[in-house]
């Protein structure tokens, strides 16, 4: 039997639960595996020896393992697989596992497990993985028996990839994967499982879409509120979302995960919403009749207090996940739905219909959102000797933006500036970690982005304190040779911290220095690859010109300015008519008890 | 226009109400390991209260469970839970038996009563009101088992506190819907909205008892199926670019 294609009439002939477990993989379309070995997955790794279709990554921490998975995901659309060992390895896969729960990211994480006879007796590097990993994912599964060994992969994808996409994790015990069992293909092709139970609704209701395009033809001041889940639903979602916005005519703002869906340059465009989005697209929220959200679920950086938020509004809220909806906000037409195939019904509605919202309204709408797009609440002056972060990321995309980029970042004031001055035209090409807000995220994702897509320039855009959480990931880098880039904004403080501190503790500063840092060119230079630092404004243009000339992973060391912080900043507690726009607004308005602890 | 419109969803207005009620729910799924530490997981992780849980096999062959949930919390909350739970993989089904229709719920209690002289006696002529049954006894204690709603339970435990209540055992509450109807499985493949309009349509055809008019009631939800099945196919297609 040739060793590496994919032999699915095999169902009589009986193979290793190794070798099972790959051809599994085979068929799932897999190609880019990220894991480290251990113990109880030596018999997988073996396997992965004899074959050459499925590539394996080897990375330094399992938990890289995972956001590298997460950065190849979101940036393919594929589902990213990742194969652990028993006891710390899993455990170590936990933070990830948790990361792409919270921002809907489809991940298989295959881990090893002890054998079955010594489960449950503490024996070596044992863990009870599927009980710590129960709260941390869509769902997981222990094998027990070599022969639903093959199906219980194939299902793995399935609910992965379906309906509100997840983490799953398959634990795997030793004397499974060693045992002789048949395969099984999956049923009816990968594509659609007759799964028993688990079948999400991706068609919305039909009366749900005419009683939202009701609402939307009587709108007097409209706005769209996209988020992850048109980027989830596919490329296709998001040309139907340029279509609708462009027959409709009404503005659009988008959540942090949701950013690229629709173009930062297409006209109707707001810029972010939340606590630190934009002016416009803030009062726009407060101020509008009726919200349209597609795939977002109000988070609280987005809502602020529930209290105040938008309140005149008729809210429209389309999701695939019944869960997500009226669980923060109660809203008033709730679609169930797949968010590329709501959009299109949502266009047919609207284009059969005769009415038009009243332009007189929508035009004085528009009016007044130009007025609060005047007020350029994003400007910033780069004068003086010291870099300030907003320039080195608008020189960076500036310099950038005609090439396939693909940018990460970590999590802190440097994702917010990427997230405001960055700006998207295509979805797939931002990875951030949203929900969870992981530090350490932005190295790995990068790994598995660039995997996903050789002939991108993928950058991460991190702080200095974010990118030493999985620093060691560096050595992946050169390894396989991925030429990412490391575009770190270093000002020597854990920067969101720092600004919160300086707001709501007077200024104290507890342990958020990032004391004792490496030299980072030197670090690039020990991991054997290039480094390159700026401190001057002057010579940034130049520095991220050699950066992208550079056939290799680069460090670059960007040292800004410490004390800059990141506006607009909408504080916990506060509507958001209430945001502060600079450091002259800080003084004025003290933060309640009650919105400390929404910090 | 503050309805909300889906079917089976619950109007705007009464979602913002803020009294908190209690509920019953009944939720069938897959007798797989770890299913119930999934459940209890969701209230626990999430926060949400429970009252009393019950969960037994139902169906050997099909390897079906049922779990019987009291909770408590406001309308949006119930709303949640609800939501939640169908969102768990080995979930079948979810009925909110407070909500849809009315119910039956019974609960079975072992009442330890140790007394002496009057109070013993006493405690034997209250047993007989509430028709329960003795299953043991010595010289100076007896075990009532008593079944009933969880009032009646509650208000025996209540009347033998004063003649020598120590200890008390209670099952939690197991509840079914009146009438005809059932919480059926799901059929592979099948969503959990599809389930309700098929079991709905075929309870229809069930009152009718015309052949031809049952295939073809049973044939619409198979012709639904394979649109979603080329939408899904489209959809993947598209995201594979």
């Amino acid at each position: 039997m040739p060793r590496d294609t994919p032999d699915t009439r095999a169902e009589s002939r009986k193979a290793n639960g190794a070798r099972l477990i790959l051809q599994a993989l085979q068929e799932q379309g897999v190609e880019v595996v990220f894991g480290y070995p251990g113990g109880a997955v030596l018999p997988i790794y073996d396997e992965i020896f004899k074959q050459n279709s499925i590539r394996h990554i080897l990375v330094r921490h399992e938990q890289g393992a995972v956001h590298a998975a997460e950065g190849y995901a979101r940036s393919t659309g594929k589902v990213g697989v990742v194969l652990v060992t028993s006891g710390p390895g899993a455990t170590n896969a936990v933070t990830g596992l948790t990361d792409a729960l919270m921002d809907s990211i489809p991940v298989v994480c295959l881990t090893g497990q002890v054998p079955t006879h010594l489960i449950g007796n503490d024996a070596f590097q044992e863990a009870d993985t599927v009980g710590i990993t129960r709260p941390c994912t869509k769902h997981n599964y222990l094998v027990k028996d070599v022969n639903v060994l093959a199906q219980t992969i194939h299902e793995a994808f399935y609910v992965a990839r379906s309906g509100r996409p997840g983490p799953v994790v398959v634990d795997l015990p030793k004397d499974v994967v060693m045992d002789m069992g048949s395969y099984t293909t999956a049923p009816r092709g990968i594509k659609r499982q007759p799964h028993k139970t688990y079948q999400p609704a991706y068609e919305p209701d039909r009366a749900s879409i005419e009683a939202a395009v009701d609402l939307m033809v009587n709108a007097e001041r409209p706005l769209f509120y996209t988020g992850g889940g048109v980027i989830n639903a596919g490329p296709g979602a998001s040309k139907t979302l340029i279509n609708l916005v462009k027959t409709t005519g009404f503005p659009i703002t988008s959540t942090l995960m949701g950013l690229g869906a629709y173009p930062a340059s297409g006209p109707n465009w707001l810029g972010m919403v939340g606590m630190h989005g934009t002016y416009e697209s803030n009062l726009a929220m407060h101020g509008c009749d009726v919200m349209i959200n597609i795939g977002a679920r109000f988070d609280d950086r987005v809502t602020g207090n529930l209290k105040y938020f938008a309140p005149d509004a008729k809210k429209i809220h389309v999701d695939v996940d019944p869960s997500s909806i009226n669980k923060n906000v109660i809203v008033d037409i709730p679609v169930i739905g797949d968010a590329g195939v709501v959009l299109k019904e949502m266009l047919k509605a609207w284009k059969a219909r005769k009415q038009r919202p009243n332009p007189r309204a929508l035009k004085s709408w528009w009016t007044q959102i130009k007025q609060w797009q005047a007020r350029d609440c994003l400007k910033y002056s780069q004068t003086g000797k010291t870099i300030k972060p907003q320039y080195a990321i608008e020189r960076l995309f500036e310099l950038t933006k005609n090439r396939k980029t693909f940018i990460t970042t970590e999590v802190g004031q440097h994702q917010m500036w990427a997230a405001q001055f960055y700006r998207f035209d295509q979805p797939n090409r931002w990875m951030t970690s949203g929900g969870l807000g992981t530090m350490g995220y932005g190295l790995p994702a990068a790994l598995g982005v660039q995997l996903g897509n050789p002939d991108g320039l993928v950058i991460d855009i991190a702080g200095e304190a974010s990118i030493l959480m999985n620093i060691q990931e560096l050595s992946t880098a050169v390894q396989y040779r991925l030429p990412i880039k490391l575009f770190i904004i270093n000002n020597q403080y854990m920067g969101m911290v720092r600004q919160w501190q300086e707001l709501l503790h007077g200024g104290r500063y507890s342990e958020s220095y990032t004391d004792s840092l490496p030299d980072f060119v030197k670090l690039a230079d020990a991991y054997g690859m290039a480094g390159l630092r700026v401190t001057e404004p002057s010579k940034v243009d130049a520095t991220i010109k050699e950066m992208m000339k550079i056939d290799g992973p680069v460090i670059v060391d960007v040292c800004v300015d410490q004390k800059e912080n990141c506006f607009p900043m909408i504080p916990s507690g506060a509507a958001h008519n209430e945001m502060l726009l600079g450091p002259e607004d800080e003084a004025g308005k003290p933060i309640s008890e009650e919105g400390m602890v929404l910090v | 226009m503050s309805s909300n419109i889906y079917e089976g969803s619950v109007p705007t207005a009464r979602l913002k109400d803020t009294d908190v009620y209690r509920h019953t729910i009944a939720v069938l799924v897959d007798n797989e390991a770890g299913v119930l530490a999934r459940v209890i997981g969701l209230f626990s992780g999430r926060g949400y209260n429970i009252e009393s849980l019950t969960v037994s096999e139902v169906d050997p062959e099909a390897q079906l469970s049922r779990i019987n949930l009291v909770t408590s919390g406001t309308r949006q909350i119930v709303e949640q839970i609800k939501a939640q739970l169908g969102r768990l993989v080995p979930v079948h089904t979810v009925k909110d038996l407070t909500d849809e229709g009315p119910s039956v719920g019974r609960e079975l209690a072992l009442v330890k009563v140790d007394g002496a002289g009057e109070d013993r006696v006493e405690a034997l002529r209250i047993g007989d009101i509430f028709r329960c049954n003795v299953v043991d006894s010595t010289t100076t204690s007896f075990v009532f088992e008593v079944v009933g709603s969880s009032e009646k339970i509650d208000a025996f435990i209540a009347l033998m506190k004063p003649l020598g209540l120590i200890e008390v055992s209670r099952t939690g509450v197991a509840a079914i819907a009146r009438g005809a109807g059932s919480l059926e499985p799901r059929k592979p493949g099948q969503s959990a909205k599809k389930a309700v309009n098929s079991r709905a349509k075929s309870a229809a055809a069930a009152k009718k008892a015309s052949p031809k008019r049952k295939s073809a009631v049973k044939k619409a939800p198979a012709r639904k199926t394979t649109t979603k099945k080329s939408n899904a196919g489209a959809r993947k297609r598209a995201a594979k670019r």
